[in-house]
């Protein structure tokens, strides 16, 4: 079971690759045009809001056949990989018979498998926003590289620090938010792309702007994903994290470096929302501060477990 | 969280002339500022910023050890950072007065936004404008049938809050939003009232528990290792309850990752006296008190007879350095070779003993660390020191290991080379004297809690979660209907619909639609 977890592992990495290959394809020889057109009937054949989509003029004559092949192959590629990357999870867990994410290696595969999944209900939604699918293999290989790489760990039992039920509910809700942040990074990184190219911006970043979604469906999707994400960090974090601290460490709060890292995002979070939702500022100050919010995360997730040493034991590492 | 709306501002009250004036001006002016949303967030961020050092700089309240080590290691740094709290970040002024501000400012913010909140949810829906195709969105139909009760009715059926007025109606829905806000703000400052609670009339004490009997312990600040009580603590009132460590059991891998750790014990004075028993992640609590389980090790038992015939036996809890439990400690004899004839001490001729336990020692040299935590094959590394133990200088010292000061000042000095003993095995020193390495004694890492604050926070931060929700997902929103006859006789009318969505809100359009279809559907 252990060795088919890390040999499902291995195919979910090169299905990322594979699907990162062929959207550059996609990119490279540019159906923006085409996909454009199609996105844009979608949207409103969907009944979604009334999100302004302006239909691009076409930039290109599109190769329609070929290119929006490559970009359905992609398409299914990612899903397959984001499948391989769940099964691993779950051989990880039959493997060692508890809940897979009881160590980092475990818990930066269970984040990013979470965020395959939000990946695949976004795709459904918004078959539009397809193509970022290029950003999110991206992210999932690097994650996933770094964990192999530098995390990996065998199966095994749980140390008794972790032997609580609160693991079920905490890390479950840390890993499921952090995973749909992570989600909702890309739309953010690539709505300040878009903005940027929209407000005459050159050089590299913005010249991909021109291929991405307007920036005004990046931005509501981005928010969507975060305003979704925090209420379930808030409740896993800063109260299924406290409880469980109660029981095991006899406080509920004591500035652990976790606690103070996830108490910063918690803070850069909520002034996200915050500043979204007042007119006065600007929507890519806002962004921004969300893109802090996930560096943030990071932070907390890398930082802190390999540079500062708290009570947060990851056990096997 | 939001403020999509821009409160007018209060008329300006009449300003009493002079300086008074010009204080009372400015002092408003001040706290119109500390309260608006912008301050809020700069100092909502400047709270996030100033915890960072708190996570990099070790902390004297988290890990006292770790700042002394830092002492050690960065001599002419560390008073400077001790001057500026870098130590105790989440204790120091600077901190308080971020979170004191920034929860004025909340204060500011909130009261007037609940009393505006109250009289909106008792006030009635606007009157309906004149020019509903102005609004986002409008709707007509030239041949509605019903009458304007009919429109009303299917309104509230949706749960609209409804003025009828004439032949108009005011619809208005989504004062959750604003009430979630209110609710998670207003937590917020319970959460901080809950913290305040807990450092004021909160206790905790650690300890180290020795199994036996002989190691009981009561809970009274005296027989605490490290002790904090809140300032309104009464020391004498602490719940009177007493423990001994019966037993403590741990299991572990092949691997040596360990399994279980359990402790029992005995429990008096907390209702009738009775065993119980408690682990990691499942403290006993008692009334008043919460005991948890942090950690645990051995105890090696030295039995040294000195020159003159006298023994004395003693234990000493060793600190586990690392997974395998290798674990260093000392124990001192200050009253050996006291000579029985005289009973004149001389303070040369203390004995002091350093060790590194192995519950598993390797079978061959070097003996340094331990193959495994559980005791399969222990051993004690012993070195015998004799001199001054440093003892009586008053200086506070480490019970885990001799005065080094000592040491290198020549006034306590090493006995032969180190010695490797079984339990059970005897060292014979230079002068005849010997040591004993009996056996050794489990302990247990206790720390006694009491925070009267936690409940009241979990009950708030659920609160403020909840009311988040409400905050983030509610939508307030605002539709209106006209019903006009185009001529006295005819029998249907023209039904306009405008709609207005007070906050951020994409989904209005269909919402809008369909209401409008509910209302066109309702017959009377
Ligand atoms: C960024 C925020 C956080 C993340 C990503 C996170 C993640 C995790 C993970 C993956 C574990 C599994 C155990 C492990 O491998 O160590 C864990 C355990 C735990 N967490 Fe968190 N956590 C976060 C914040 C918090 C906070 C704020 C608290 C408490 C105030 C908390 C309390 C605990 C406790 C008590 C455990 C179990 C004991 C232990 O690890 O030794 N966590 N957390």
């Amino acid at each position: 079971m252990a060795a088919l977890s890390d040999a499902l592992l291995v195919v979910a990495m090169l299905g990322y690759l594979v699907a990162m290959i062929c959207y550059a394809a996609v990119y490279a020889f540019g159906d923006r045009g085409a996909v454009a057109r199609v996105a844009t009937r979608e949207l409103v054949g969907a009944g979604g809001p009334p999100v302004v989509e302006v239909v691009e003029e076409v930039r290109k004559p599109a190769v329609p056949g070929r290119v929006s092949w490559a970009g359905r192959i992609a398409a299914a590629v990612l899903v397959l990989a984001g499948v391989a990357q769940i099964g691993s999870l779950i051989f990880r867990g039959v493997a060692g018979d508890r809940l897979p994410w009881g160590n980092m290696y475990e818990y930066v595969l269970a984040a990013t498998s979470v965020a395959a999944v939000a990946w695949i209900v976004v795709m459904v939604q918004r078959p539009a926003l397809r193509h970022l699918g290029l950003y999110v293999a991206l992210t999932q290989v690097v994650l996933l590289g770094v964990a192999a790489l530098f995390l990996y760990v065998p199966v095994g039992p749980l140390v008794p620090a972790l032997d609580s039920y609160w693991l079920a509910i905490h890390v479950t809700a840390v890993a499921i938010s952090s995973g749909v942040f992570l989600i909702g990074f890309v739309p953010a990184g690539l709505f300040l792309i878009r903005s940027g190219w929209d407000n005459g911006k050159a050089g590299f970043p913005f010249t991909l702007g021109e291929r991405l979604p307007t920036a005004a469906v990046l931005e509501r999707l981005s928010f969507r994903l975060h305003a979704f994400a925090f209420p379930i960090w808030t409740f896993g974090a800063l109260i299924a994290g406290p409880i469980w601290a109660e029981a095991a460490w006899g406080r509920y709060w004591g500035w652990d470096p976790k606690e103070v890292w996830a108490f910063i995002s918690w803070i850069v979070y909520a002034g996200y929302l915050h500043a979204r939702a007042t007119p006065s500022v600007k929507k890519t100050t806002a962004t921004w501060i969300a893109v802090l919010g996930f560096l943030t995360m990071l932070m907390n997730l890398f930082g802190v477990n390999l540079f500062f040493t708290g009570l947060h034991s990851y056990g096997g590492l | 969280m939001t403020a999509t709306e821009t409160r007018p501002a209060p008329p300006e009250a009449p300003r009493p002339p002079g300086w008074g004036g010009f204080l009372v001006g400015a002092a408003r002016g001040l706290w119109r500022q500390l309260t608006s949303m912008r301050t809020a967030l700069v100092l909502l961020f400047l709270l996030a910023v100033a915890s960072i050092p708190g996570s990099v700089l070790p902390q004297s309240n988290v890990a006292i050890e770790q700042v002394q080590q830092y002492y050690r290691d960065h001599p002419t740094l560390a008073p400077w950072i001790e001057r500026v709290d870098g130590f105790n970040v989440f204790g120091s002024p600077w901190f308080a007065a971020i979170y004191l501000l920034l929860f004025t400012s909340l204060i500011g913010c909130v009261i007037p936004r609940l009393r505006d909140h109250y009289r909106a949810i008792r006030s009635v829906p606007p009157n309906v404008p004149a020019r509903l195709d102005r609004l986002p969105q409008h709707a007509s139909a030239a041949d509605h049938d019903g009458d304007i009760e009919g429109v009303a009715a299917a309104l509230r059926k949706q749960r609209w809050r409804v003025a009828v007025r004439g032949d108009t109606v005011s619809a208005e829905k989504g004062y959750l939003k604003e009430t979630g806000n209110l609710v998670f703000h207003v937590s917020l400052l319970a959460v901080l009232v809950a913290v305040a609670l807990g450092s004021w009339y909160g206790w905790h004490g650690n300890r180290i528990l020795v199994t036996g009997k002989d190691s009981s312990f009561c809970n009274s600040l005296q027989q605490y290792d490290e002790a904090k009580l809140g300032p309104r603590v009464d020391e004498g009132k602490l719940p009177p309850f007493c423990m001994t460590l019966d037993d403590f059991e741990a299991t572990y891998q092949t691997s040596g990752q360990p399994k279980e750790f359990r402790a029992s014990v005995t429990v008096e004075g907390d209702g009738p006296t009775r065993a119980a028993s408690f682990s990691v992640n499942d403290p006993l609590r008692l009334d008043g008190a919460s005991v948890y389980l942090l950690g645990h090790g051995y105890a090696p038992i030295l039995r040294y007879t000195d020159r003159f015939g006298q023994t004395q036996t003693k234990e000493g809890p060793f600190l586990s350095t690392d997974e395998m439990q290798t674990s260093t400690g000392a124990i001192s004899f200050p009253d050996a070779n006291v000579d029985p004839a005289t009973g004149k001490r001389d303070a040369s001729l203390q004995m002091g003993f350093d060790g590194i336990y192995m519950p598993t020692a390797p079978d061959q040299a070097p003996f340094v660390t331990s193959r495994f935590p559980a005791e399969e094959n222990p051993a004690l590394l012993l070195t015998a020191y004799r001199g001054n133990l440093g003892l009586d200088a008053g200086i506070p010292s480490s019970v885990y290991r001799l005065d080094q000061a000592q040491i290198d000042a020549g006034r306590l000095k090493p006995v032969g080379e180190g010695k490797l003993l079984k339990p059970g095995e005897t060292w014979t020193l230079d002068d005849g004297s010997t040591v004993q390495f009996v056996g050794t004694k489990e302990y247990a890492t206790l720390s006694v809690r009491h925070d009267p604050g936690q409940g009241i926070a979990l009950v708030a931060a659920v609160l403020a979660l909840g009311g988040l929700m409400g905050s983030l997902f509610g939508k307030r929103r605002r539709v209106f209907f006209r019903l006009t006859s185009p001529s006295p006789t005819s029998s249907s009318r023209l039904l306009e619909a405008g709609g207005l969505p007070r906050t951020d809100y994409p989904g209005f359009a269909e919402e809008f639609a369909s209401t409008v279809a509910a209302v066109r559907e309702k017959k009377t």
